[in-house]
């Protein structure tokens, strides 16, 4: 696949069939003018906004994040293991890289107002973080379930100023808190940025998300040409929208590296209680662009469903999509049950408490250094601290805290 | 019939269009469709809309409608068997499809336009398809002779306007104000000045819709426009009526109820052509 990176998404923002921009007429000129901002600011570094980018990027969120070599899990799976440590970066988790870029994009464009949607809290907590830097108006949208389940990044949101809409559609979980982002935006859209959570939606967003979010890629480059002098063997990180995923892979598509793309099995694939698209959905359009959505016969969007909030989304961003019909990706799933064994392994060899999320990559990465060998490097993409589920992982465990 | 038809005997008549929306399968496949066909014995035209799971161009009146009919097992398939009964029972009053464009992309695009028009189907609705994304459905619309309805809204600048009427079949649908479907107790100011605009450029006629909920509201949007679309209003009658377990408490109380609302709201159609002949 040689220069993947000039060839897409192409001008309309397309990656092969997948992308695209399916909204209401209303939000057309909206999506326009995002994306005629993104280009000067962006591509065109208009007021050196890469370099303002980049600063806070180091001096506020802790980049670059550490690639740490993880001696006693390596052990453990017969390779040599290398963690991206994105639970290092400020609130724990690879999602402020995305809600800082747009937010000062949001800043650049005068608009005063932010809104997020939310799921497992991560993005509403990196939003309310970035607008309180910046000093703009947010407003997070929560399905009610996950405003119940993460009490603790509500609470976090509000300190920072946000006000946390909880929402009571649907199923009331990530899915419909982007409907009702979207709704929002529709009613507000003179007046309003979307600061949308993942490599997902209408282009330009999942374009723009993984420029914010490639630096992790960046970084793993740099860092393990450094310690190793080769590029790695194999990248794994896990997938729920997309976006630490995506990240971490962009700068490696053009390389001979393998890429495991690791999604939420729950309770297995055959269950249905899953969060697999791209293993076990099919092309369908959700959320403004077509992409792989756990959807049935007659295309109605099913629910999610994952122990793990933040990849508990029925659909996988166009790219992912995309690159898993290239067969440039290889996308698997880990269950809940897989996921909670390597939380427990990864806390016990290397007291580091990882994302329920990040265990999804970290139980691929135990299955997968069977057919690795001792000098094979492997990158596990770290996305987050697990700080948050300790509450979910104790009672899955059995006990009370 | 043919949405074109129907527009030219209405101005023969000196009225305007009233379009009724309501969710095939609200809150039963068999009550929907009694509540369909006295919807047809007063509308102009019929917008059936096939429910959603993710309706993002709607509001919570019309979201909980699709999840009522959803729960009830209401499908496409059923929506177009629907369809064909009413059409046999109203082949004057033309009927259109409102629904998301994944449910279409889902059955095929051809396929689906060819049931359409297999079942009388006039014209298709699709909110979240723009221009953009939507040639090769345009394409299938063109070959069986179904009008694709393209939407329009108070921020879409001149420019785009033009393009988008150049596509538009059947009428325009113009959203009168930013932002979903639900009712509003006053119509906005930027409405009449959309219209205005939008009638610049249109070659086919001019419906409204997005908030409107009454016969004054009715009237005053078909001074100005070739049509008034009402949708969540009419769909809240049938929430009120629900018991709590989502069941119609009284049948003949209900669809007497909508038989009413909607008979008014077609009076205020016919506003113009009072004044008209008194001063005759």
């Amino acid at each position: 696949m040689k220069k993947y990176k000039e060839k897409y998404p192409d001008k309309n923002g397309k990656f092969g069939i997948y992308g695209g921009k399916f909204v209401p007429e209303t939000l057309m000129p909206a999506i326009t003018e995002l994306e005629e901002a993104f280009n000067r600011f962006w591509i065109n570094n208009e007021g050196n906004f890469r370099e303002e980018f980049y600063a806070l990027l180091r001096d506020y969120v802790g980049r670059p994040t550490p690639l740490y070599y993880a001696e006693r899990f390596s052990e453990e799976l017969g390779c040599k293991v290398y963690l991206k440590r994105e639970d290092l970066a400020h609130l724990g988790a690879h999602k402020i890289n995305n809600a800082l870029g747009q937010a000062l994009l949001a800043k650049k464009m005068g608009k005063k107002r932010v809104i997020a949607e939310t799921g497992a809290g991560q993005h509403g907590v990196a939003t309310a973080a970035a607008c309180a830097k910046l000093g703009l108006e947010c407003i997070v949208y929560m399905g009610a379930k996950d405003v119940e389940r993460q009490k603790l990044n509500v609470f976090r949101m509000e300190l920072m100023g946000a006000k946390v809409i909880p929402v009571f559609g649907g199923s009331q979980t990530l899915k419909d808190a982007v409907n009702e982002a979207l709704r929002d935006w529709t009613t507000n859209v003179r007046t309003t940025y979307y600061l949308l959570g993942s490599a997902l939606g209408p282009h330009p967003y999942p374009m723009m998300v993984r420029e914010f979010q490639r630096v992790i890629g960046k970084e793993i480059k740099e860092q393990i040409l450094e310690k190793e002098g080769r590029l790695p063997d194999v990248i794994v990180a896990c997938v729920g929208g997309g976006s630490n995923a995506i990240g971490a892979f962009y700068e490696f598509l053009d390389d001979d590296v393998e890429l495991y793309a690791v999604e939420a099995g729950g309770k297995g694939v055959e269950t249905g209680m899953h969060g697999a698209s791209l293993c076990a959905g099919e092309v369908g359009v959700l959320h403004g662009s077509k992409i792989y959505v756990k959807e049935d016969e007659f295309g109605q969007i099913e629910e999610s469903y994952s122990i793990s909030a933040g990849l508990d989304y029925p659909g996988v961003g166009p790219e992912l999509s995309f690159l898993k019909d290239e067969g440039r990706i290889n996308a698997v799933y880990i269950t809940d049950d897989e996921a909670l064994e390597a939380f427990q392994l990864l806390c016990r060899l290397e007291g580091i408490l990882p994302a329920l999320e990040s265990s999804h990559a970290l139980a691929y990465a135990v299955k997968l250094a069977d057919k690795l060998d001792k000098d094979d490097i492997m990158v596990i993409n770290l996305s987050g601290r697990g700080d948050k589920d300790v509450h979910t992982v104790a009672k899955a465990l059995g006990r009370e805290i | 019939m043919k949405l074109k038809e129907k527009f030219d005997e209405l101005k023969n008549k000196n009225e305007k269009a009233f379009i009724a929306f309501y969710v095939g399968g609200d809150p039963n496949l068999d009550v929907s469709e009694k509540a369909l066909e006295v919807i047809c014995k007063h509308a102009d035209i019929v917008e059936i809309g096939i429910p959603f799971s993710d309706p993002v161009a709607d509001g919570l009146t019309i979201q909980k409608a699709d999840v009522r009919a959803l729960s009830r097992g209401m499908n496409p398939i059923k929506a177009l068997e629907l369809a064909k009964k009413l059409n046999e029972k109203f082949p004057n009053v033309p009927k259109v499809f409102l629904t998301y464009y994944n449910i279409i992309f889902k059955m095929g695009e051809e396929n689906f336009v060819k049931k359409c028009k297999n079942v009388g189907i006039s014209g298709i609705i699709v909110p979240d398809l723009p221009i953009e994304e939507a040639e090769s459905l345009l394409s299938y619309c063109e070959k069986y002779g179904v009008d694709l309805i393209f939407l329009v809204a108070p921020t879409t600048p001149d420019e785009r306007l033009k393009k988008i009427l150049e596509k538009c079949r059947g009428f325009v649908y113009v959203v009168s104000r930013t932002g979903i479907t639900g009712e509003r107790e006053k119509l906005s100011e930027e409405t009449e000045d959309l219209i205005r605009r939008v009638k610049k450029y249109s070659k086919v006629p001019v419906c409204v819709g997005f908030g409107i909920s009454k016969k004054e509201h009715v009237e005053e949007i078909t001074k100005f426009a070739d049509g008034a679309i009402v949708g969540s209003a009419i769909v809240k009658i049938v929430e009120k009526h629900l018991d709590e377990n989502g069941n119609i408490k009284d049948e003949n109380k209900f669809l007497n109820d909508l038989e009413e609302f909607v008979r008014t709201l077609k009076e205020g159609t016919k506003a113009k052509k009072i004044k008209t002949q008194v001063k005759n």
